[in-house]
């Protein structure tokens, strides 16, 4: 009675969502093991509460839609982590919380779950997030204070839906003097100051909790990279288009722009090019579309930290390239073997 | 409950356009005051009447002069009376208040490009005595404004902490600045259409399972 | 085209709704235009006194003139100038004094237009206060202009004295980076709000250069008003 007929492919590697999704987790283990080694409690505390929120916004979703419960496939857990990593250090834990639920609700459950989303969700959380508090997410705390494992940074305790206190005179009190409260591409921004490549590969700067440590972020992602967990095309050509082109503006004018070393390890590109970039539902899938996929990522971030308004344009970048994806994946269709030149 | 020199569909149909057929959630018309002024309750609710106003005006005269207006000319005078009232608003507005007037911007001259105005005169005032067709406007004309100040209320409590610009948390709250920011008003509307779309939902399942216990 | 040919209407028979239609409504507008016109003039006037006696605050009345190529004229009552002719308020105080010289600079910012009402002080051929007539800034960012102490203090003295040839101001007036103001007449930015400083900065230069130089030669007409003509 029942014959299964079934088309290819007849092998499965084994790998499924879940796997990969679970690596990806993996890997960025030890990014949040030294945010909160520079951070102390409020790294931990923010990394704990955006990830519980996203899989908390996943589990109402489900109730609601009364679909299967996709908590165990791991994304929501990644969409958290990859939020959390984004945020300031010292971010409100509450508005940490209405980030994960934005970004689950409006990045991926309103277009039909995993897979059916165009935006990386944990961006979409952000980008709310950035509109919503801009002052919060532009306020930024010092690394390595004296007291980081036995108390708060005070903003991240805000009471919900309150102003979070200000920071430079906790930091004053803590006897950090020299604090700016300026992340280093503000301040090449502003004041024309460029911070040294030492202190970003051993996270003695202002940033994101995340993004402070460019040389493990690397390592982080060459090892899903060797894994074949992530596509290496992206990182590679969003870095280097980014860098190529940073380099031909300090070329022409080495007194207004920065190095392309500042460029690629300052604030959130190489996080943003390993981890957010290579997101699999939000970037394309043919060979030509990826390369330009990533190179408009790098050439957007550059132009949008050069002559925008906003210090930071990694997040701007990925999304947009996220909208452009599906029409570089339509444009750049390899041709089938044996079909005619020039028809997809 | 009718009134008694209504006919007796009326006064359902001035309820049809507050609930059942509510220009921003059900027809999702008028989008452009509804994105564009809802930041704040006050703002939402005077461009809601305004809008009512006109609405009710115009259909009125619609509807008085519906024989008389031959078919091939009918847009180009509904829209002649329809700019009439909106011109009245707006010199209303300005004689009232100066900073509303501000708030609402170009806004109230745009209520002329509002489809529910259009939608109203053609479907219904020119079919109908003025009455009846007077009670349908300012029904859509409330559903209407209900509808923006359901945003307003949301965009204002969370985008400044205030209600009618009353502080609602003390000084200490945080404004949710987008939403007093154009995406807001997307999110907010999208969030009520949510909300009234899962109510349909609902209801239509509770039906169907009432009529089917029933024989 | 259609199987039944529709009962076709006269021509005249459109144009004479439509007559009818424009005359109806023409007498709405007329009727409602007249009514509201008294309480409309009142709450401009109001809200230009209030604006005005932000940035200058010895004001007592406010005179509306419009400074044209060939000289100043009182406004009695007009909305709009003549040709190349710039709208700006005489200010005098309790003593009918010339207290200053109010005008508004607009352009446009990261939302839309900015729109300011600086006061220009005759004395010091400076601008001496700002205050926003209208914008739509981003809240907590933007609206820093009308809060951040240190971009206030641009405007206690910021000089726009004309050059020699009175054609034109001696410098222009031009927003520079957060921290890098050396003149009188450059304007600090705030930090992360560059784009509304520019603005204010673009539109308070273009005013001043098209206003000063027609008003600034004919001042003494304005000062010397024992009793100025009250418009209103």
């Amino acid at each position: 009675m029942s014959m299964e007929l079934r088309t290819s492919p007849h092998q499965h590697s084994g790998r499924d969502v879940p796997v990969i999704m679970r690596n990806v987790v993996y890997a960025m283990l030890p990014i949040c093991a030294f945010s909160i080694w520079q951070y102390g409690l409020s790294a931990a505390a923010l990394i704990l509460v955006v990830t519980v929120s996203c899989l908390l916004a996943e589990r109402i979703n489900n109730q609601i839609t009364c679909t299967v419960n996709t908590l165990s496939d791991w994304s929501a857990t990644i969409t958290g982590v990859i939020l959390a990593l984004t945020l300031p250090p010292s971010f409100p834990l509450w508005m940490g919380a209405v980030a994960g639920f934005a970004s689950i609700w409006l990045g991926k459950s309103l277009f039909g779950g995993l897979g059916q989303n165009p935006f990386n969700p944990a961006l979409i959380g952000r980008a709310f997030v950035q509109a919503a508090f801009p002052t919060a997410i532009s306020t930024w705390a010092p690394a390595f204070s004296a007291h980081r494992f036995s108390e708060f940074i005070p903003s991240s305790l805000t009471a919900p839906f309150m102003t979070p206190p200000d920071i430079a005179l906790w930091a004053k009190q803590q006897g950090i003097d020299a604090f700016t409260g300026a992340t280093p591409l503000a301040r090449w921004k502003f004041e024309n100051i460029s911070a040294s490549a030492m202190d970003f590969l051993t996270g003695h700067v202002t940033a994101s909790a995340g993004e402070t440590s460019a040389i493990l972020i690397l390592l982080c992602g060459l090892y899903l990279a060797a894994r074949k967990f992530l596509d290496w095309r992206i990182p590679v050509s969003v870095l280097g288009s980014a860098m190529l082109l940073a380099w031909v503006f300090h070329l022409v004018q080495p007194e207004r722009y920065p190095s392309p070393t500042f460029v690629l390890l300052s604030g959130g590109l190489m996080l943003g090019a390993w981890f957010m970039a290579t997101d699999m539902a939000t970037s394309p899938v043919t060979p030509r579309g990826i390369w330009l996929y990533g190179a408009l990522i790098g050439i957007l971030t550059v132009v949008i930290r050069y002559f925008g308004g906003l210090t930071e344009g990694v997040m701007y970048a990925i999304l947009i390239a996220n909208a452009a994806g599906p029409l570089l994946d339509q444009f750049n269709q390899p041709r089938i073997l044996g079909g005619k030149r020039g028809k997809s | 409950m009718t009134p008694t020199k209504t006919p007796p569909s009326s006064f359902d149909e001035f309820l049809d356009g507050i609930w059942k057929q509510n220009p921003i959630f059900v027809m999702v018309l008028g989008m452009c005051p509804t994105l564009a002024v809802t930041v704040s309750a006050v703002n939402a609710i005077s461009m809601g009447l305004a809008t009512t106003f006109v609405l009710g005006m115009s259909c009125m005269l619609v509807s008085m002069l519906r024989s008389a207006i031959p078919k091939q000319v009918r847009i180009a005078s509904y829209i002649v009376i329809i700019a009439t009232f909106v011109t009245v608003v707006d010199y209303a507005i300005q004689a009232i208040s100066l900073d509303l007037y501000e708030a609402l911007g170009a806004y109230i001259k745009l209520i002329v490009a509002n489809c529910v105005l259009l939608g109203r005169a053609e479907a219904h005032a020119a079919k109908n005595p003025p009455l009846p067709a007077t009670f349908n406007a300012l029904g859509m004309g409330l559903g209407f404004t209900l509808g923006l100040f359901m945003i307003g209320c949301v965009r204002e409590i969370l985008g400044a902490g205030k209600l009618f610009g009353v502080a609602l948390f003390g000084d200490h709250f945080q404004p949710w600045v987008v939403m007093v920011l154009p995406p807001g008003g997307f999110f907010v509307l999208a969030f009520w259409l949510i909300v009234f779309a899962a109510f349909r939902h609902f209801g239509n399942k509770r039906n169907a399972q009432l009529q089917g216990a029933q024989p | 085209m259609s199987d039944a040919p529709e009962i076709s209407t006269p021509s005249f028979a459109m144009v004479r709704t439509l007559g009818l239609v424009s005359v109806i409504c023409g007498i709405i507008i007329v009727g409602i235009y007249q009514v509201t016109l008294p309480a409309v003039n009142a709450n401009k006037k109001l809200a230009l006194e209030r604006q005005v006696f932000k940035v200058i605050p010895s004001a007592k009345k406010v005179v509306t003139y419009f400074a044209t190529p060939t000289g100043i004229i009182a406004a009695e009552g007009q909305d709009q100038p003549p040709a190349q002719g710039t709208i700006f308020y005489a200010v005098y105080d309790e003593a009918n004094k010339l207290a200053g010289i109010a005008a508004e600079a607009s352009s446009s910012g990261y939302a839309d237009q900015v729109r300011v009402l600086y006061a220009y002080d005759v004395e010091k051929q400076a601008i001496t206060g700002i205050g926003v007539i209208s914008m739509r800034e981003t809240p907590g960012i933007g609206d820093k202009i009308l809060t951040d102490q240190a971009f206030l203090k641009n405007f206690e003295a910021l000089d726009v004295h004309l050059a020699d040839d009175m054609k034109a101001l001696a410098n222009a007036v031009k927003t520079v980076k957060h921290g890098t103001k050396t003149n009188p007449w450059q304007i600090d930015a705030i930090a992360g709000a560059t784009v509304t400083s520019k603005a204010v900065g673009r539109g308070i230069n273009e005013s001043a250069q098209t206003l000063l130089p027609k008003l600034v030669p004919h001042l003494e007409q304005l000062k010397n008003k024992e009793s100025p003509h009250d418009p209103n």
